[in-house]
């Protein structure tokens, strides 16, 4: 019980840190690596809810996929060298405020609700019940899905498409 | 732990996210913003689904995972697409619908 709070803790630090590095990092490169090392940590919060299928899918497309882009994207849009890479931030003051105010509301409605504090029984192997609703019950949003990835994809090659 | 440290940490995420777009001046930073914000709603969703033994919040889980990887593919070509064509990628800059 206490390994499982340490690691809570662990990760929670770890993912409010690098979440903070990625809003204020000077650096538009360093931000994409801490929000690589936040997605990570996001994996390993699913681990801990017992969701293996879910982390492994976490690690493949954001922290692999997400972040190679944001990357390609940065090396397009500005130079690697030099001093055009610095980034800044504006009404930081406003912002934390409105975010602050977010938060607290938030953190009201949740500490209001009488929250379980143990997860139940796991019904059966997790990632075999995710397989089956996927394609039994949840099989036309899934069919939805890749039509709207195909037009994602082909909508992005065709908006970054070389001039003619 | 418990359902609420799950949905706190999720709840700090969220709010840092949000505060990283209504303050970052690069379209590219804005993006990384909103990606923390949607990460926090799917630990929200997994945490529900554990929590009430209901497969069903990690099935929307992939599908929230799929749909935000085409959101940020097609928001990334915009950026690149504004950068070819406007040369800068600030939002400031970005203001020829503004009246």
């Amino acid at each position: 019980m206490t390994g499982e709070v340490l690691a809570f803790w662990g990760l929670g630090l770890v993912l409010v840190g690098s979440a903070l590095a990625v809003v204020l990092s000077k650096n538009l490169f360093h931000a994409v690596l801490w929000l690589a090392l936040a997605l990570t940590g996001t994996a390993g919060v699913f681990l801990q809810l017992d969701a293996e299928f879910l982390a492994a899918v976490q690690l493949l497309l954001y922290a692999g996929g997400i972040v190679t882009i944001v990357v390609f994207a940065i090396v397009v849009t500005e130079r690697l060298v030099g001093e055009r890479i610095s980034q800044t931030s504006r009404r930081i003051g406003g912002g934390a405020v409105v975010a602050g105010a977010l938060l607290a509301t938030i953190l009201n409605a949740i500490s209001r609700r009488p929250l379980p504090a143990t997860p139940p029984a796991l019904p059966a192997d997790l990632t075999r019940s995710v397989g089956d609703a996927v394609l039994t019950r949840f099989v036309m949003p899934f069919e939805l899905l890749a039509l709207l990835m195909l037009a994602a994809l082909m909508s992005a090659i065709y908006f970054a498409r070389p001039d003619d | 732990m418990g359902l609420q440290a799950y949905l706190t940490l999720a709840a700090v995420i969220f709010c840092i996210g949000l505060f990283g777009v209504m303050t970052r001046r690069n379209t590219i930073g804005i993006l990384l913003g909103i990606e923390l914000m949607l990460n926090a709603v799917n630990i929200n969703l997994v945490a529900f689904a554990r929590f009430s033994a209901d497969v069903t919040g990690m099935v929307f889980t992939v599908f929230t995972i799929c749909i935000t990887v085409s959101e940020a593919a097609l928001g990334l070509a915009i950026v690149i697409l504004l950068f070819r064509t406007r040369r800068t990628v600030l939002a400031d800059h970005l203001d020829l619908l503004k009246g």
